[in-house]
């Protein structure tokens, strides 16, 4: 397990208060000045030595990432923009930061801006997170204060301003093209890449977005080193990670540990087991809603860290633990996953804005027992037009949680289902009218 | 889901208050200056905020005026987001969240409650008009399933007793006081925390 003096985040729980005093006895701040003037190249190879993955849920270096803004300023200004848009389902660590840590990333905003050669940083946080954005909101106000932000912030010669920016409630603002067109005031629509957003991003200007615990976790690994950050969790999946673990266990919580700890370490020792014990696992989701779950067997061993996790299937995503156990029905967990994405789907490319839909209805039908067997490989070859026939990955995120379903629990689903196609009771029906329009609740 | 059919009782005028307009020019100031159009979420939600919790069509026209962008730009983005109402609804707007991990901890329990106290449907206003609930998608709070948000506060680690508890004061007129119902410390483990034992601020 990982020692307490390891972990970045020391007020998780927010046993030692978020303002800034505390925060700045806590080591917030400290010595930034000096990372800030050894330099943009000290800072970038030192976040790609530390081997830190992206937090948000692809696992981008981000290194890498910070290398592809331009190197010189040329007419269009740069941005940083903070992805604070959480809504995976099973996901609410930034929020935990913002509430609680929020100096941490707001120092984490100052360096990454510099490192990228930005005066402007957006951080866009989701709509419903209210409390949140009003106590980020205040934090911000106590470094302006103490002039840590805006000209010659810290000392260190840099302009840099942050700037609050709300959502209003769409799952899609959180894939950064989508953000984008959110914060410029349009619906959210995915763009198509490339143009990546590092050279025409917000405004057509270069643009680095980057989720909140990645921008948080950046000065602590530059003041304790990369050599510190890579030497925690495995090769390739170094450091520290916040997992949310959630669904049926004993005690729910935020705990921030090692990447590639065991998940059944992870569910025993910091959620309390599985209500009614081990045994009663029936599955885990262990990355966020988009990423296809694990059956028992798998649970058993798997450490999770990105590469372990792609090896059978899955992925880290995000680190939002859902554990479901026997006593629920995981056809319905997934139907309502579907349910979820029908109606976050922002309808710009048909496979998804179609397929989402269809996905739910047979979903909500094998649940209920009114399937037939056809329909199981229906649904499969669904899952699959839908998967890279898109503009963003919300495709892939809606395919793989049914995909996973459909690959463990197959069984389960063809206990219920039947021979015969339910619709020929209905034969009095016109042809021409959707079937599914007639079905009660489906829109 | 939200409401996305336009209410046929509509206001025929609608203005910021002085307070939301000062707050109209400091959202504005965020962007540049070309870039006022930015700042369109940032006014519809204040103006769901100063007109109980929902946008007639006369603010999506004075927005759109105010921030130099065409009417149907203000009316898409209205229509595409969730958190934005088009139809009135209660004073105190209940959201309880049924997404699976909250689903899988009793949300369905929490549904049951607001359907017997406030209205049988989503979106209906319960009988003294001051009340309406609806089913939402993921509110990012998993840990503390199930939990609700009534306007801009979150409440968490319900049962249906708490909930009751919740909605009866609601009805009453009286906001109760959010966080978790079970006096759970943040998103720490309930039976005690198993990390971050003995720090302090150094």
């Amino acid at each position: 397990m990982l020692k307490d003096e390891d972990r970045i985040f020391k007020n998780l729980y927010n046993d030692l208060g978020w303002d800034i005093n505390s925060a700045i006895t806590r080591g917030d701040w400290m010595q930034t000045k000096d990372l800030i003037s050894k330099g943009k190249d000290w800072i970038i190879k030192e976040i790609k030595d530390s081997e830190l993955r992206g937090r948000g849920g692809a696992g981008f270096p981000t290194g890498l990432k910070l290398s592809f803004a331009p190197k010189e300023v040329g007419s269009r200004p740069h941005y940083l923009v903070i992805n604070a848009d959480e809504s995976e389902p099973g996901t609410c660590k930034d929020r935990d930061i913002l509430r609680f840590e929020p100096q941490k990333l707001i120092e984490g905003c100052l360096i990454t801006s510099y490192a990228i050669n930005a005066h402007i940083c957006y951080i866009y946080i989701r709509g419903e997170y209210i409390r949140e954005g009003q106590r980020l909101q205040e934090a911000i106000k106590q470094a302006y204060e103490k002039n840590l932000l805006g000209k010659n912030a810290c000392g260190s010669g840099w302009d840099l301003d942050v700037y609050l920016h709300y959502g209003a409630g769409a799952y899609i603002c959180g894939e950064e093209t989508a953000l984008l067109e959110s914060l410029e005031g349009k619906k959210g629509l995915p763009r198509l890449k490339p143009p990546f957003p590092a050279h025409v991003g917000l405004y057509g200007c270069p643009t680095i977005v980057n989720n909140v615990e990645t921008i948080a976790v950046v000065p602590t690994i530059l003041k304790k080193g990369a050599k510190w950050f890579a030497s925690l969790g495995k090769p390739k999946n170094t450091g520290t990670k916040i997992f949310c673990i959630s669904g049926n266990v004993n005690n729910p919580c935020n705990v921030e540990e090692e990447m590639g700890i065991p998940l059944k370490d992870l569910i025993e020792k910091h959620a309390g087991g599985v209500v009614g014990g081990w045994e009663n696992l029936q599955a885990v989701i262990p990355g966020g809603s988009s990423m296809p779950l694990l059956p028992k067997n798998i649970c058993e061993t798997i450490t999770m860290d990105f590469d372990s996790l792609i090896k059978v299937k899955s992925g880290l995503g995000t680190a939002g633990i859902i554990v479901i156990n026997k006593d629920q029905d995981i056809i319905k967990c997934m139907a309502r996953i579907a349910k979820f994405y029908k109606h976050e789907s922002c309808g710009q490319c048909t496979p998804c804005r179609e397929g989402c839909g269809w996905m739910w209805r047979m979903l909500e039908r094998m649940a209920e027992g009114e399937a037939t067997y056809k329909e199981i490989d229906l649904l499969y070859d669904v899952t699959k037009q839908i998967e890279g026939h898109t503009i963003c990955a919300f495709g892939e995120g809606a395919a793989w949680p049914v995909q996973g379903l459909l690959r463990h629990f197959r069984k389960e689903i063809e206990k219920r289902s039947h021979e015969e196609p339910l619709i020929k009771k209905k034969s009095n029906i016109p042809y021409l009218i959707d079937q599914h329009l007639l079905e009660k609740d489906s829109a | 889901m939200s409401i996305k059919k336009i209410s046929k009782i509509q206001p025929e005028s609608f203005e910021f208050s002085k307070d939301n307009l000062q707050e109209v020019e400091n959202e504005i100031k965020k962007y540049p200056k070309n870039r006022k159009a930015s700042a369109v979420l940032a006014l519809l939600c204040l103006v769901q905020r100063q007109h109980d919790n929902w946008i007639p069509l006369a603010a999506i026209k004075y927005v759109a005026k105010l921030l130099d962008i065409p009417y149907i730009q203000v009316y898409e983005v209205s229509t595409f987001y969730s958190m934005f109402n088009l139809s009135p609804v209660g004073k105190y707007f209940v959201q309880v969240c049924t997404t699976t991990p909250c689903m899988i901890r009793g949300a369905n329990k929490i549904v049951g409650v607001c359907k017997k106290y406030i209205a049988k449907n989503q979106n209906e206003l319960s009988e003294n008009k001051i009340c309406s609930w609806i089913e939402v998608e993921c509110l990012g709070a998993c840990v503390n399933a199930p939990m609700m948000q009534i306007n801009q506060d979150y409440f968490e680690d319900l049962d249906e007793n708490k909930t009751e508890e919740i909605i009866q004061k609601l009805l009453e007129d009286k906001l109760p006081t959010p966080g978790s119902a079970k006096n759970r410390k943040n998103t720490a483990p309930e039976k005690g925390k198993t990390t971050l034992l003995q720090v302090k601020n150094a």
